[in-house]
């Protein structure tokens, strides 16, 4: 069982009355509510909350990419995570992913996973999410109808980029390349393991089945909810006739510990209830362009979170309605504990995205949280499937003989503050 | 009168439903992202003046060749292959509405010669950075009638044909046919619906009618206005009480333009 501690790093001052005076959180969000210098202290607060969760000893740490968007400020999740590679080395670097669709050309994402795998000592999980449509379509200005079939073939590009070992010619419909030399290559090679936020696509499920890719079942509607749909996933992994292996699926969830179940609520709540009043406020209109969602999905009726109905409905919710259906899980860390066991057990997944920091919370609550649960709860879920002790396909594989960033910076600080600098016997 | 069904199939091998009716000389319509209709007001009026044939766009019909067609310069050669599969006698003249206006319009830039007339109805394909139009694709349908019509409540009842929202399966249906359709037309339209005409709408070489509505959300006059200078032997006619769908809102006015520059 893998915990990944993952933070969309929001924008914690949406004013009252977001919803009401502005149209969308995402695309065309009014830009002044974004303040640079705020966003100097908030960054590496998160950053520091990230690196707090790898000392607590999560398996992971997770980034995401989002653009335009004042839930989440990481457009480049890539510089984040570089940063996060040069001060820990143990927790892996879940990047979660990068939109590939979006990048032009995708052997950028090659050449940048490649380096994060290599500072990293070979800790990358890679993340190839489709992209939503406000950020791939709405904010880069790709054609809806395509985008899968762009997709498609910057993934292809990017595989191959990494596994061969000769410059090849690539001629496709969207890249036309001479010479894919990918340099550097990843430590961990053919590919790192990849994971593939989906969203409800069923097109997702088998091209996760075809590669064995981890699904990686991403909304904010709680287990419940995940339920259904990863039991569809499930149904098509025993038609494909693939394995059963827990590692095939993920899912993320927001998670609040306290001392007991009331002292949750005293503490997260408003935070919550912010993250989902101000953090999901997104035009609808932004939420599904014709053409971006196949025929297929939209007739087997798993259409996607951020639609006018699922809108409506995270409007009203109050504290007790987000724990009885199954958006938070929040509490005691035996109500916590027991809740996370049934979800493990019930979702039938191998790695779970915790989301701790949510909305507006301050940094000293989410700590709190991320520590209960670390010391608490995590150490009794490690073990629930012994099955994926001996499975190698959905976690990263580190080198043994890898730099400790963390110990370099205090030798370096030791080498300013030493009294001489002695240059080597064969220079002087 | 509804005008037949029958079908055509072009050279690439791709079919599609063919709208046909009436006698005289050849008129080709190419229709807009709302599709067209067997019972679309303006062509059964043409019909009366010409032969009409309006075929329908990869993703407007049942038959599923979309794919076949991802960019302007597929949908602009599909547009001649349409032609040369009517085998008409002479060239002919070619009306387009919206998005089928800014193929026609291409299609005339690129094959000067294989028509006679060219009338393009609220085309797009042309953008004033000082006056950006809106955005269809990210519209609600209530502001999709409000910027389309000039009277939107008479509007939406035809964008939605009806339907009762609460119907699972009719509702499905209509969300499927808006995918294929928008989809589709996104590949010339999103999300600027520029696909760099002004580099070649010099070698329109026939006479030519732009006609616009007054009231036109998505196509305002200051367009026309660029549309009418930027072609040679061009004349312009705006036309009150219509917006974009200015052929379903005034189809008589509409008509009588037409005949009166082509006949």
């Amino acid at each position: 069982m893998k915990f990944v501690w993952f933070n969309l790093m929001p924008w914690p001052d949406l004013p009252d009355g977001f919803r009401e005076n502005h149209r969308s959180v995402w695309v065309d969000i009014d830009s002044k509510l974004f303040d640079p210098e705020r966003a100097n202290g908030l960054y590496h607060e998160y950053m520091d909350q990230l690196e707090f969760a790898d000392e607590m000893g999560f398996d992971g740490i997770g980034v995401n990419e989002h653009h335009q968007n004042g839930y989440g400020i990481m457009p480049s999740p890539n510089l984040i995570a570089a940063a996060l590679a040069r001060r820990t080395s143990n927790a892996a670097i879940c990047v979660i992913g990068n939109s590939i669709a979006l990048y032009n050309p995708p052997i950028r994402v090659a050449e940048e996973f490649a380096m994060l795998d290599c500072i990293s000592g070979g800790r990358l999980v890679a993340g190839f999410p489709v992209g939503t449509p406000m950020d791939t379509n709405f904010a880069y200005g790709q054609i809806p109808a395509l985008t899968r079939d762009k997709y498609d073939e910057a993934h292809e590009l990017i595989i191959r980029a990494w596994a061969e070992d000769e410059p090849f010619a690539f001629d496709g419909k969207y890249n036309q390349l001479r010479y894919v030399n990918c340099w550097p290559k990843p430590i961990q090679r053919p590919r790192p393991p990849i994971y593939i936020p989906g969203g409800g696509s069923i097109e997702t499920w088998d091209f996760c089945l075809d590669h064995d890719y981890n699904y990686s079942y991403l909304s904010f509607n709680g287990h419940k909810a995940g339920r259904a749909l990863l039991e569809g996933y499930w149904e098509r992994v025993a038609e494909r006739g693939k394995d059963e292996s827990p590692g095939r699926a993920s899912f993320a969830q927001i998670i609040c510990v306290a001392d007991n179940d009331a002292q949750a609520e005293e503490l997260y709540a408003e935070h919550i209830l912010y993250f989902f009043n101000r953090c999901l406020h997104v035009h609808p209109g932004f939420a599904d362009p014709p053409g971006y969602r196949t025929v297929n999905t939209i007739k087997s009726g798993k259409l996607g979170g951020l639609r006018k109905e699922n809108q409506e409905l995270f409007k009203t919710l109050t504290w007790k309605d987000l724990v009885e259906g199954g958006f938070v899980i929040a509490g005691g860390p035996d109500t916590v504990r027991e809740q996370m066991e049934k979800m493990i057990k019930d979702l039938r997944i191998g790695t779970v995205f915790g989301l701790f920091h949510m909305g507006d919370m301050p940094d000293w609550k989410t700590r709190f949280s991320t520590q209960l649960f670390a010391e608490k709860v995590m150490p009794s879920l490690k073990n629930i499937w012994p099955e994926l002790e001996t499975d190698e396909r959905w976690w990263c594989h580190p080198i043994e003989d890898r730099v400790r960033p963390e110990y370099t910076i205090e030798s370096a600080r030791a080498m300013a503050q030493a009294e001489s600098q002695t240059m080597p016997a064969q220079w002087t | 009168m509804a005008l037949a069904v029958q079908r055509l199939a072009t050279r690439r091998g791709i079919e599609c439903d063919l709208l046909c009716a009436g006698d005289g000389p050849d008129l080709v319509f190419f229709h807009g992202a709302g599709g067209v209709s067997p019972n679309d007001p303006l062509l059964q009026t043409l019909a009366q003046t010409f032969r009409v044939h309006a075929p329908t766009w990869p993703g407007f019909g049942e038959d599923q060749t979309e794919t076949a067609i991802e960019d302007m310069l597929d949908f602009t050669l599909h547009g001649w292959d349409l032609i040369d599969a009517l085998k008409l006698a002479r060239p002919p003249l070619i009306v387009g509405h919206s998005m089928g206006a800014m193929i026609a319009a291409e299609m005339a830039s690129v094959a000067r010669h294989d028509l006679q007339q060219l009338v393009l109805l609220t085309p797009a394909g042309m953008w004033i950075d000082a006056e950006p139009t809106p955005d269809l694709f990210a519209m609600l349908p209530f502001e999709m009638a409000q910027t389309l019509f000039h009277d939107p409540v008479q509007g939406e009842k035809l964008m939605t044909g009806g339907l009762d929202f609460n119907d699972n399966d009719a509702l499905t249906a209509f969300m499927v046919s808006n995918a294929r359709r928008l989809g589709t037309a996104g590949k010339i339209l999103f999300p600027i619906p520029n696909r760099r005409l002004s580099k070649r709408i010099h070698r329109i070489g026939v006479p030519t009618l732009v006609v616009g509505g007054a009231s036109d959300g998505l196509v305002p006059p200051s367009y026309i206005e660029l549309w009418g200078e930027s072609i040679a032997n061009c004349s312009v006619v705006m036309i009150a009480e219509a917006g974009h769908m200015v052929h379903v809102e005034q189809p008589q006015v509409v008509a009588d333009a037409i005949v009166s520059f082509a006949t």
